[in-house]
């Protein structure tokens, strides 16, 4: 029998898992631009926004246990990230539409949970400040992107076209986050409508949600990729068993 | 000089209030706002600057070397402009 | 009056002048730069230079920078695998610094007249080197922490004495690197610690990384001094202060005390204090291999220079878009604090 104060305990434990993973896992992918990004000033611009997320990663997974345990002994289906933060970089910008979709999510959501009492309220005073740069830096290549060559209008397009069915996902309430996620999801539908209309795109059509892709990373099921991703974050980390680094 | 387009901008960064933007660099980027956002990457990311302008290299007139004595060497010979040109009796203070 | 970073000199073309008098004021333009030099004064990019100074800044300033960007690839390599999440913060904050550190390079370069496309195009077309050690593969972590001690280490020993520099903008660039790369070479010594003193096969891995890489770093230095053919110039220009031999003695000597701390040992049975000398003795470098990866048959060289020209050329549409829409928008940039 579970007691209040343990029940409690997990729901916080939760909530800081999918806060966390989703910072763990969107940096991860981002450090795999190191060295090939399109040019050495975004080198520099995408490892700053990798390094915030890191750091949001390892104060929510130390507030509930050992951060490398966390990110380098759990397995695939205990990780508790959307599905949007695991998807491939894909072309630059695959990476910039997963950027703003989902730094405008966070965005939002931290300036939520600032302005409450909850656990993450510290956190996130400090973290809205990165990801408000984070959305920044996203809206002003979309609108480079979307609004520049037919080429690079013809990517994005495709880019937000692709990742759009993982962003209803981002809106699922998720237990011990005390926000209004309804507010949430009206407030970036606006949002991200209006950096597309500004940048020359349109609001892609399909379904934000569905039978798989709702909800799903939250309930750890991820998708193909995501197990190549972390088999090879984990690798070294587990083959030496105890080890301190 | 340009980077596939992409101009160079000289970059000024004020390090703290109160005192004023000193040269730091330069980077390359397509216009003024990313310019200034580069900037902010580059230069400040160890927390080196509360301000920054970004002008474009092409913006900056100089003084040419060869002007350097016109330009220059007159002011060498008006000590006068300097407080330590003047002698004061000792014990005077606040001057 | 041009832009400060137009820095070629001017030609003459005024009609009625003559070759003497060209001559003649070439002459004087080259005491005033010799009398400088001299002063240990700085040279800036507007002032007069020999164009052979010029040049000789131009290839080493760019091949610095190349080596920058290059290098950001054997450690970018270890970033996604990183053993814990302090490592891997650590090791992104490293790498994003050597492109940081290659974008101060190529800024210097370009205030001597060749702009970063230029450079880039002359390393992708492998007419511009970069240092010879990035060739070389990081098999285990434990390359990253010995990329940090001895590969950062001996670039450190080249880097402090070019704070001194007689080309001002060089001179700037590098107290700016050397300030942010002090941490490299700590964090690289501190993970090969954390190895060394951990399990029996994360010493082995340790062990075996300061075997692969002492040699090779110690090559970094370049070319024995009387083998040497741009040393001597450059020392007289105080681009370089000291002789190749000199910065790998001095390298060695600090080196042989910290591998002692470390609990590692160097791979040269030759090593040993003189104290006649007052330095090191080291064994012989192998000066073939150094000469056979420089001409491209390194391990690593095909490999590093097509993942470089791949990320370029993937970055091109990028580029280009970021271009044409701000030729779209000319008109209406704003932005920024209104004034002083």
């Amino acid at each position: 029998m579970s007691t209040p104060d343990t029940r409690e305990a997990a729901v916080i434990t939760g909530a800081a898992l999918a806060l966390g993973d989703d910072a763990l896992v969107l940096s991860h992918r981002l450090g795999e631009w190191a060295g090939s990004a399109p040019v050495l000033e975004e080198e520099v611009a995408l490892a700053n926004i990798a390094l915030d997320l890191l750091g949001q990663a390892r104060v929510l997974l130390s507030q509930v246990g050992d951060e490398d345990e966390l990110a380098y002994l759990r397995e695939e289906r205990s990780f508790r990230n959307v599905q949007l933060v695991e998807q491939p970089n894909g072309d630059f910008a695959h990476t910039i539409a997963r950027q703003l979709y989902f730094s405008t999510y966070q965005r939002l959501l931290y300036g939520q949970l600032a302005s409450g009492d909850g656990p993450f309220a510290g956190l996130a005073a400090k973290a809205v400040k990165e990801v408000a740069y984070h959305q920044d830096h996203a809206e002003q290549w979309t609108l480079r992107l979307g609004d520049g060559t037919t080429e690079s209008h013809e990517r994005m397009r495709r880019a937000c076209d692709a990742l759009w069915k993982y962003t209803g996902e981002l809106f699922q309430p998720v237990e011990g986050l005390d926000v209004d996620h309804a507010a949430m999801e009206s407030a970036w539908l606006a949002s991200v409508t209006d950096v597309l209309g500004r940048a020359t795109l349109t609001v892609p059509e399909g379904p934000r949600t569905g039978a798989w892709a709702a909800g799903a990373g939250r309930q750890g099921l991820h998708t193909e990729s995501f197990g190549r991703m972390i088999a090879e974050m984990q690798h070294l980390h587990r083959s030496h068993p105890g080890a301190a680094w | 000089m340009t980077s596939d387009g992409w101009p160079l901008w000289e970059v000024f960064v004020r390090s703290r209030r109160g005192l004023s933007h000193t040269h730091a660099g330069s980077l390359h980027a397509p216009d003024a706002e990313m310019a200034l956002r580069n900037a902010r990457d580059l230069y400040t990311r160890r927390s080196e600057g509360v301000s920054i302008w970004v002008v474009p290299s092409t913006e900056i007139t100089a003084s040419s070397p060869d002007e350097k004595d016109p330009f220059f060497e007159p002011s060498a010979d008006k000590p006068y402009r300097h407080p330590t040109f003047y002698e004061i009796p000792e014990g005077v203070k606040h001057l | 009056m041009t832009a400060v970073t137009a820095g070629t000199t001017e030609t003459t073309g005024v009609p009625g002048v003559s070759d003497a008098a060209v001559a003649a004021e070439q002459a004087a333009y080259e005491a005033v730069f010799d009398a400088a030099v001299a002063a240990d004064e700085r040279i800036e990019p507007r002032d007069w230079m020999p164009e052979a100074y010029r040049a000789s800044l131009v290839r080493q300033i760019a091949q610095h920078a190349h080596s920058e960007i290059i290098g950001m690839q054997p450690e970018a390599n270890w970033i996604t695998r990183a053993p814990s999440l302090r490592r891997k913060a650590i090791l992104m904050a490293k790498v994003q610094d050597e492109a940081g550190h290659g974008l101060y390079l190529y800024s210097a370069a370009e205030t001597l007249g060749t702009s970063r496309d230029e450079l880039l195009d002359k390393l992708h077309s492998g007419r511009q080197k970069y240092s010879s050690i990035f060739n070389y593969p990081t098999l285990t972590w434990a390359d990253v922490g010995a990329i940090g001690w001895l590969v950062d280490g001996a670039a450190i020993t080249n880097q402090v004495p070019l704070c001194r520099c007689s080309y001002g903008p060089y001179a700037r660039a590098m107290v700016r690197v050397c300030k942010e790369e002090s941490f490299h070479q700590r964090q690289g010594y501190e993970a090969l610690l954390a190895l060394s003193r951990g399990t029996e096969a994360q010493h082995a891995m340790a062990q075996d990384a300061v075997d692969r890489w002492w040699w090779p770093s110690l090559m970094m230095f370049g070319p024995p001094d009387d083998e040497s053919t741009h040393t001597a110039q450059a020392m007289a220009w105080k681009i370089k202060r000291h002789s190749n031999d000199e910065l790998r003695q001095r390298f060695v000597d600090i080196a042989v005390p910290q591998a002692e701390a470390l609990g590692l040992t160097l791979p040269d049975p030759d090593l040993r204090w003189n104290e006649e000398r007052g330095h090191y003795d080291f064994g012989p470098i192998d000066w073939a291999e150094f000469w056979d990866v420089l001409k491209g048959n390194g391990p690593c060289n095909d490999q590093r220079l097509s993942t470089r020209r791949q990320a370029h050329e993937d970055g091109a549409w990028v580029r280009e878009a970021a271009a044409a829409h701000a030729e779209k928008h000319k008109h209406t940039g704003k932005h920024g604090e209104a004034q002083a």
